[in-house]
């Protein structure tokens, strides 16, 4: 039987000394040091984890230099699927990426500035390989096309560019259908609002993108237990990702699957 | 445990995907690869790897000029391993070619067969690690010697058979052999489909999901494949 995934995730910036380091942060701010992107990966995948998943946010050309060199080493210690994001706006930008040892690339901003990017790089690299990522936002205004009832009240998920500091107008449920017409083979569902809350996934949001497309769904942002993973499969995601929980060692992979198979969700072990 | 006497492996390079994985991984098992454009490396090599992602007509497009020279391997008795699209381009055709409006391609022919689409309410790709039932023996699904399962070597795969392992799968057709003998392991999307198929000659062999990214499973499938090459 198909099983649902469990996905760390690390968010990569480079500290002082130019050296890749790993930051954890709350609402895509306050970023704390976590460690060493190779080690953590080495970890996690002798613990089970069933992908990974590597945020580049250094944001600049020497950032990302650096980067495409630890994406190669990550790789070289992971034999379970790489998803590198972060900065990924041209076709060359997806092949370098791929080349240096990436399966799959996550793709935010890129593509919301020109969907042709996503028709582009399924044609070139297949469907598999392009993950569109969204960074949702709560709405409680009529701009939306997709609504949905949280708490009593109406709400549509607007995307939002540069890690949720920039607006788009753009309904996350019309977007993810679109990007999925285009050749996006996963969506990758972050959430402005829950982001490190660890109150549990956006599920309205993770609902509403999974009730509108047939490709497979990562719920993200929000994960403070095991418990939160299972709503999020309850919910229709295919894969429930995760930092600051596994990173801060307050849950271990494999009490986490533990914990879903108990409960009837099925995962690898 | 038979000691490694470095076999030496072609990847073959035909522009598509992240090859470095896949080699990392066959260097873990042993082997002295060489990734390759190169047609003539291939009847030099004591095993042949035809990786692969994306679309099969553009795959077969690529992989065009090295044709001849995977059927000849394949002729001689070279290991031949084919992972994912590779795999399924092992095979006859694929409806994947008719859907995408590009007419009869031409597969290498090497597993008589057809690639079909899934079809019904499952979500596509099928993404993800599922488990396999192997079917019939073959030296691909072979446990490594009588190494107990619970020995994990500290650098390399573990022991035991791979039946009831899982794999990682990332793929929206599945082959269908004409000979229902191809057939080395199942796995259940919706129904059971072919997970690892191989010919008669037991030489040409593929695996619809990526050894290389299914942890100490697929490194153990690897290593069968590198023992088999070292032979």
């Amino acid at each position: 039987m198909l099983t649902k995934r469990i996905i760390p995730c690390i968010d990569v910036d480079v500290d002082e000394d130019g050296e890749p380091a790993v930051y954890t942060g709350v609402h895509f701010e306050d970023l704390q040091y976590t460690g060493d992107p190779v080690e953590l990966a080495r970890e996690y995948n002798a613990a089970g984890a069933d992908e990974f998943v590597f945020l580049d946010i250094t944001a600049s050309a020497e950032g990302r230099e650096t980067m495409l060199d630890v994406v190669g080493q990550v790789a070289d210690e992971c034999f379970i699927p790489l998803t590198v994001g972060g900065g990924i706006r041209t076709r060359d930008d997806i092949k370098e990426t791929l080349r240096a040892g990436a399966d799959k690339v996550s793709i935010t901003t890129g593509a919301l500035e020109r969907p042709e990017l996503i028709t582009e790089g399924a044609r070139a690299f297949g469907n598999q390989c392009i993950v569109i990522s969204v960074d949702a936002r709560r709405r409680y205004d009529e701009a939306g096309d997709h609504y949905e009832q949280v708490d009593g009240e109406s709400c549509w998920f607007e995307c939002t560019k540069k890690g949720g500091r920039e607006g788009t107008g753009v309904d996350v449920v019309s977007w993810a259908s679109e990007a999925e017409e285009r050749g996006a083979g996963e969506l990758f569902v972050n959430s402005i609002d829950s982001d490190g809350t660890k109150d549990g996934y956006d599920l309205p949001l993770t609902g509403a993108v999974c009730d509108a497309v047939s490709t497979p769904v990562i719920a993200s942002s929000g994960a403070g237990s095991p418990e939160h993973m299972r709503e999020a499969f309850e919910a229709g995601a295919d894969a429930a990702l995760a930092a600051s929980i596994f990173h801060f060692g307050e849950y271990t992979i494999d009490e986490t699957k533990a914990y879903l198979d108990d409960h009837g969700v099925p995962v690898r072990r | 445990m038979s000691m490694q006497v470095g076999a030496e492996v072609v990847v073959v390079d035909y522009g598509l995907g992240n090859l470095r994985s896949v080699t990392r991984g066959l260097e873990r098992a042993g082997a002295a690869v060489e990734v390759t454009d190169d047609a003539g490396a291939i009847d030099r090599a004591d095993g042949v790897v035809l990786p692969g992602v994306g679309a099969f007509s553009e795959g077969m497009e690529n992989a065009g000029p090295f044709r001849d020279a995977l059927t000849d391997a394949a002729a001689d008795g070279t290991p031949l391993f084919g992972i994912c699209l590779g795999m399924q381009m092992l095979l006859t055709a694929s409806e994947e070619a008719a859907h995408a409006g590009e007419g009869d391609v031409e597969g290498l022919d090497l597993i008589p067969g057809d690639n079909r689409r899934f079809t019904g309410d499952l979500k596509v790709p099928h993404m993800g690690w599922n488990d396999l039932t192997v079917t019939r023996e073959h030296p691909l699904v072979e446990g490594v010697d009588s190494v107990a399962s619970e020995t994990r070597l500290a650098d390399g795969p573990a022991g035991g058979s791979v039946d009831g392992e899982y794999a990682y799968f990332v793929h929206s057709y599945y082959a269908v052999p004409d000979d229902d003998n191809a057939t080395v392991a199942t796995t259940e999307y919706g129904e059971p489909f072919p997970a690892i198929v191989a010919n008669d000659a037991g030489n040409v062999f593929g695996t619809q999901f990526h050894p290389e990214k299914s942890g100490e499973t697929g490194l153990r499938i690897l290593k069968n494949f590198v023992d088999v090459c070292a032979e």
